[in-house]
């Protein structure tokens, strides 16, 4: 029996091959964007949403695993990484959460929502000037999104936010490029070409993009739009998919 | 990259084996020879990032670590080894003497199920070694010496988190019998030489010591060559 290409979760690569197939029920929603785009705003209502809903919701973000997070900030603290020992991290990172959190969760029938996913580390690693394919290689024992939403904004909208915010990081502002000795320069040469690369990629991988220069509850109101037609769209794919309960859609 | 020699005008020679294989003790002797012999040498050995070590240590402490994440964090060991440890050392024509190396990465994670082309690809920025010397043992062997060295066999060493025996040593026996038959494998593809590690210390010894001297060969005429011109190391 064939099951319909839209129900079933893919790994990126090669994916955990000593990890047993099993059904992955739940949902893999990512929020991409750079810097100080109101990712974490945006998270934090649509999973009060979703609740509302009925949905069990699992948060997952970048560089918050029990293993790799007090690694990564002693490493960032002391200036001894490059761009690779800096990728490899973040995988490690990643793959720990993706097998202690991530998997676990959609196994629950969990909407996973994920701060940064893989392609933080795509857009980080060509900007850093690392070999793409390396970078993919990597990460081929991650699973692809079943909704990746993008929040794009441009670098005059940026630069107030992040300077009224919580100001200019040494990391965000690509100073370990050396792009310029000035902090700020620093960070709208490096935040330019961050922003350059997510548009590349989102329209390769054919993101779903959102405006980020609009007001907190107008962003947050087409992201629930777009979450409230993917979730639409699976039920309708698990329910034609008859006989095949949601349950047995496996990676 | 594996598939073709570097250009560096150094020497880079690795060992490799299982744990028990007495990998370390001839590299230890070999290291001996060459500075004795005055030649400029830099050691450096697997898992010896102080970059990941609390990680490693919370990982293995409580048994955190799967085998994505354990292939990872050694990744990250060798790329920071490589940064800081071997490559420069490369440049500048140092000899490095590596105690393991990408190949054991190569056995061990694939051993614990990893994809064996994403262990490759994740190790692709690796030079090869002008020579890598694997240190054959039988697995009976290899579980003697350690058993008798050491009180017990340490959680991932034999292989525990793989779940396939509670009891230590057979587990480090079926572990450890995988990560064999695949180094085997390993010297296929890779061009690994092999040293019959039963025979005894000196006899390696003297095997290692004139295979390393083929590879020091034209080595020693280009350090000649720089001796004159120091200009040639900063281009």
């Amino acid at each position: 029996m064939a099951k319909p290409p839209s129900s079933a979760k893919a790994w990126h690569g090669h994916g955990l091959p000593y990890v047993a197939e099993r059904p992955l029920p739940g949902h893999l929603i990512v929020i991409e964007g750079t810097d100080g785009v109101g990712r974490s705003t945006q998270i934090e209502l649509l999973r009060e949403w979703l609740e509302l809903e009925g949905y069990a919701v699992s948060n997952t973000g970048w560089t918050r695993s029990p293993l790799l997070s007090a690694t990564i900030s002693e490493a960032k603290a002391g200036h001894q990484l490059t761009p690779r020992t800096f990728s490899l991290l973040y995988a490690a990172d990643f793959a720990d959460r993706l097998e202690h959190e991530i998997l676990p969760a959609l196994q629950a029938g969990f909407i996973v929502i994920a701060d940064r996913y893989m392609y933080t580390a795509f857009v980080r690693n060509a900007v850093m000037g690392i070999d793409p394919e390396w970078t993919h290689e990597l990460f081929g024992m991650a699973l692809e999104p079943d909704l990746v939403l993008y929040l794009n904004i441009d670098l005059e909208s940026l630069v107030p936010r992040v300077v009224q915010g919580k100001g200019m990081d040494y990391w965000e502002s690509g100073m370990h490029l050396a792009l310029s000795s000035d902090i700020f320069d620093s960070f709208l040469s490096y935040q330019q070409r961050m922003i350059g690369e997510y548009a590349l990629l989102a329209s390769e991988l054919d993101f779903t993009t959102v405006d980020a220069r609009h007001p907190i509850e107008e962003i947050q109101r087409e992201l629930r739009e777009h979450v409230a037609e993917y979730l639409k769209r699976a039920r309708a794919v698990a329910k034609a998919s008859e006989g095949i309960p949601p349950a047995a859609r496996k990676i | 990259m594996l598939s073709s020699p570097h250009p560096y005008p150094g020497r880079l020679i690795a060992v490799e084996g299982i744990d028990g294989s007495g990998k370390s003790t001839q590299l230890r002797l070999l290291e001996r020879w060459l500075r004795a012999r005055g030649h400029p040498v830099h050691f450096t050995e697997w898992n010896s990032s102080p970059l990941v070590r609390r990680s490693m240590k919370r990982g293995k402490s409580k048994n955190l670590l799967t085998p994505t994440t354990f292939s990872l964090l050694h990744a990250v060991d060798f790329a920071d080894r490589f940064t800081y440890q071997i490559l420069p050392q490369l440049k500048a024509g140092m000899i490095v003497l590596a105690d393991r190396y990408v190949y054991t990465a190569f056995a061990r994670d694939v051993a614990r199920g990893v994809h064996p082309d994403w262990v490759r690809g994740v190790y692709r920025f690796a030079p090869r070694p002008d020579l890598t010397l694997y240190f054959r043992v039988p697995i009976d062997v290899s579980l003697d010496r350690l058993l008798s060295g050491r009180a017990k066999l340490k959680y991932y060493e034999a292989g525990m988190d793989l779940g396939m025996s509670s009891d230590p040593a057979e587990s480090f026996r079926l572990f450890q019998s995988r990560v064999l038959e695949i180094y085997d494998e390993l010297t296929r593809e890779f061009g690994l030489r092999i040293i019959d590690a039963r025979g005894d210390i000196p006899m390696q010894q003297k095997t290692f010591r004139r295979m390393v001297g083929e590879v020091l060969r034209d080595y020693d005429t280009q350090r000649l060559r720089n001796n004159h011109g120091q200009a040639s190391l900063i281009r």
